[in-house]
């Protein structure tokens, strides 16, 4: 995802300014009844209000489910529609108490910007598109391509580098926005659109004829997408980064937002039990009801029910689960046990 | 003699001949084609070039225009109804017209108060655009922004109306004390409206509590569409021309520091992009306020574009005022009048005539820059574009009939705001004969 320098030079001023936000971001929320939830502005699949003005998407899914496990309700969230500049600082401000805004988990957005990433929702990276008829089926072989790339993001490195390390060259077209791409690289302005695969896909859904295009295989640079909150509140941020693992180890289990209610009785999997509340006291450890999870699932289901829901292969976005797929599949989602 | 005349000459006319048109070639429309269009033939050439330019433009565009689709729940089914021909997919704007006008999150059913307020603001602003109208009018016009505030963000009836009193109190002291010296009246009522509006906190439980007058309250994060464009334009030019034009008058000052203070302001807010200002609004003023102050942020948005355009507007008000002879100055101060009475009755109205093109400028490009918002994710009309409606899976891919409908509503008011100036001019006749 893109990264802007002047959202971070702000972001540090701003830290530096007031970096002692509260530690009791629980007790704020429960007073408040409602969770401050920052997400994009705007965002195919992943957050974007509907016509009735209701947010939906893969990563307000996370908001509600956070929502849920901690008030009970996931219709209690206040969205905070926060542009690429200002996630960070609206973060740090204590504007909203956490982010879930297809943000790249970084070092230095970690370490130097004092935020806290609790987890990874979606594995992304960047990829290239070309129409079919380029009869190219490898990026290996787009040596002297005319490519489109957007400007000041991180892809514009990753694909310098690229190509630099298997000897290959092109020509760049820069180009500002996703919009304009699309434009662009429909009008034959450039062979290949280079962005995040996810994007990729969201931009050739919206195309007349999606089919004639193709996207390649190969996925270049690593762009871990995942919810953050500040530093210094622990506790707070355990409940993000648990309710997550929740939702993934629930598609682990097969426990779905149509059998949790069945499931929540008691089953023989202890480990159910656990997550479900039937049995220890994780909620209590959370400072969160025991149903914490029940309440987060039935929000909208499991991990791979939101993906399915909102960018899976039945959308118009039409993602192939690939690397997000649980790691008993072939993918990278694995949360640590319930124990 | 005339037996004479009737053997010399064969004929005499009796009737005036009846007045022929003028031959075709030298009157009416080929006169006027040959004068404007096709008076020499390089001139031809260029007509032939323009009508083939604008036909190919008409071409492209009627068709797609015509041929449009206003019902369909997607840009797919747009596609579908069209299969394959080409045309506009207008149903975007059938399905998200109330949010394009008014933002996702204003409640729909309170849609007619934001709609009243604007249907107010044209009858209430027309008596200070119109001279004609009587002046009894302007009454209206003084307490509008009390009745918009109170229709747009609701709440209880007490806190606009106790804010109008306070201007009142504030008033009625500044024309007790302005008898004695106009900067001892200004004072006075400054300090007696604050002291008021300092004690307003405390008078509305009460008065809720007795009388409790309420619509039901909408947040300024809910404000979006259209209409945030219209409210941020709206007051920012209206409280920016007083305060350019004190500037402007500070900038001239013979007092060192109201003169310095004047300077400084312009100089540093001219010198900084409107976008860095409304950055600082929204990230950095959160942190030079105390934690618990919650300036609202359309509020704190209001102040940076009311500053910067003040900035503007003070320096086009001092052009004005340099543009004066000498001697205006001059003989305001031989009639013995003060600065005060110098400035309002001979000065101010010949350079604010002076300056109206200049103004307006400022206005039309202000209500433009009112779209810069949405980089600071408000959703005003380009930011609900650009964000929710285009990251729709339903209309992501749909630009052209968006971003057109955008320009075409901004064209209509700017376009607007443009003509009523013009008229403004020739009543004012800004000429000088």
């Amino acid at each position: 995802m893109q990264k802007y320098v002047l959202a971070s030079a702000v972001a540090v001023t701003a830290i530096a300014a007031a970096g002692m936000a509260s530690a009791q971001t629980l007790e704020e929320v429960k007073d408040r009844g409602v969770l401050n939830c920052g997400v994009n502005t705007g965002l195919v699949g992943f957050a974007a209000p509907d016509a009735e003005g209701e947010w939906e998407g893969f990563d307000v899914a996370v908001c509600r489910a956070v929502a849920a496990a901690v008030l009970g309700d996931a219709s209690s969230v206040e969205f905070v529609s926060t542009t690429g500049k200002t996630r960070f600082t609206a973060l740090a401000s204590g504007e909203v108490d956490m982010v879930s805004r297809n943000t790249t988990w970084t070092f230095t957005r970690d370490v130097d910007l004092k935020n806290e990433f609790v987890g990874i929702n979606y594995y992304d990276g960047q990829g290239f598109m070309v129409p079919k008829g380029l009869g190219v089926s490898s990026a290996t072989e787009l040596d002297g391509a005319t490519i489109c790339i957007q400007t000041g993001t991180t892809t514009e490195l990753n694909l310098a580098d690229y190509f630099r390390s298997n000897n290959m060259d092109y020509d760049p077209v820069p180009i500002e926005t996703n919009a304009e791409a699309q434009q662009q690289y429909l009008a034959g302005a450039c062979d290949v659109y280079t962005t995040d695969a996810s994007g990729l896909a969201a931009t050739r859904a919206a195309f007349e004829t999606p089919g004639d295009h193709v996207i390649l295989p190969e996925i270049i640079s690593k762009e871990p997408l995942g919810p953050l909150v500040r530093n210094g509140d622990p506790e707070w941020a355990d409940i993000v980064r648990w309710t997550l693992n929740g939702l993934i180890a629930a598609e682990e289990y097969g426990i779905t937002s149509t059998n949790i209610e069945e499931l929540a009785q008691g089953t023989n999997n202890p480990e159910i039990n656990r997550m479900l509340g039937t049995e220890g006291n994780f909620g209590e450890l959370l400072g969160l009801e025991s149903d914490w999870l029940v309440n987060a699932l039935k929000a909208g289901g499991n991990y791979g029910e939101i993906f399915e829901r909102h960018i899976g292969e039945n959308t118009p976005i039409g993602l192939a689960r690939g690397l997000n797929a649980q790691w008993t599949e072939g993918g990278l989602m694995y949360s640590p046990p319930f124990r | 003699m005339s037996d004479v005349h009737a053997r010399t000459v064969a004929f005499v006319r009796e009737s005036e001949i009846p007045p022929a048109p003028p031959p075709e070639a030298v009157g009416g429309a080929v006169k006027w084609l040959r004068d404007n269009l096709f008076s020499n033939w390089f001139n031809a050439a260029l007509t032939l070039a323009s009508l083939y330019a604008i036909y190919w433009v008409l071409a492209q565009s009627l068709p797609w225009i015509l041929n449009g689709v206003w019902n369909a729940g997607s840009l797919a089914e747009c596609r579908e109804i069209l299969a394959g021909t080409s045309g506009a997919c207008w149903a975007v704007l059938t399905e998200r017209w109330n949010q394009l006008l008014f933002g996702f999150t204003y409640p729909s059913r309170l849609y007619w108060r934001p709609s009243l307020a604007f249907l107010l603001l044209l009858v209430c602003a027309a008596p200070v655009l119109f001279p004609a109208l009587p002046r009894r009018m302007l009454i209206l016009t003084a307490f509008y922004p009390f009745v918009a505030y109170f229709l747009i963000w609701g709440g209880s009836i007490w806190t606009p109306v106790l804010t109008a009193v306070g201007f009142m109190v504030g008033y009625a002291v500044y024309s007790r004390l302005v008898t004695q010296s106009f900067a001892m009246g200004f004072f006075g009522g400054v300090v007696a409206a604050l002291v008021f509006w300092l004690l307003q906190g405390y008078l509305i439980p009460p008065l809720s509590a007795v009388a409790p007058i309420a619509l039901e309250a909408v947040p300024s994060r809910n404000m979006g569409g259209f209409m945030l464009n219209i409210i941020l334009g709206t007051v920012c030019i209206s409280l920016s021309l007083p305060i350019g034009i004190a500037l402007a008058l500070g900038r001239q000052s013979s007092l060192p520091i109201i003169k310095w203070i004047s300077v400084i302001f312009i100089e540093f807010i001219r010198g900084v992009p409107l976008i860095t200002l409304l950055f600082v609004a929204n990230v950095v003023l959160a942190y030079f306020l105390p934690p618990q102050t919650n300036l609202d942020l359309i509020l704190r948005v209001v102040i940076m574009i009311t500053m910067f355009a003040s900035a503007y507007i003070a320096e086009v008000v001092r052009g004005g005022l340099a543009a004066l002879p000498r001697g205006q100055y001059e003989a305001a101060d031989s009639l013995g009048l003060d600065y005060a009475q110098a400035m309002r009755l001979i000065i101010l109205p010949q350079a604010l005539k002076i300056s109206i093109p200049g103004i307006v400028n400022v206005a039309v490009g202000l209500f433009k820059d009112t779209t810069l918002v949405s980089v600071i994710s408000m959703f005003d009309l380009v930011g609900m574009i650009r964000g929710p409606i285009l990251a729709s899976t339903d209309w992501n891919g749909v630009y052209w009939e968006l971003f057109g409908f955008a320009a075409l509503l901004f064209f209509v008011v700017c376009y607007g705001i443009s003509q009523y100036s013009q008229w403004l001019e020739r009543q004012l006749q800004t000429d000088r004969r």
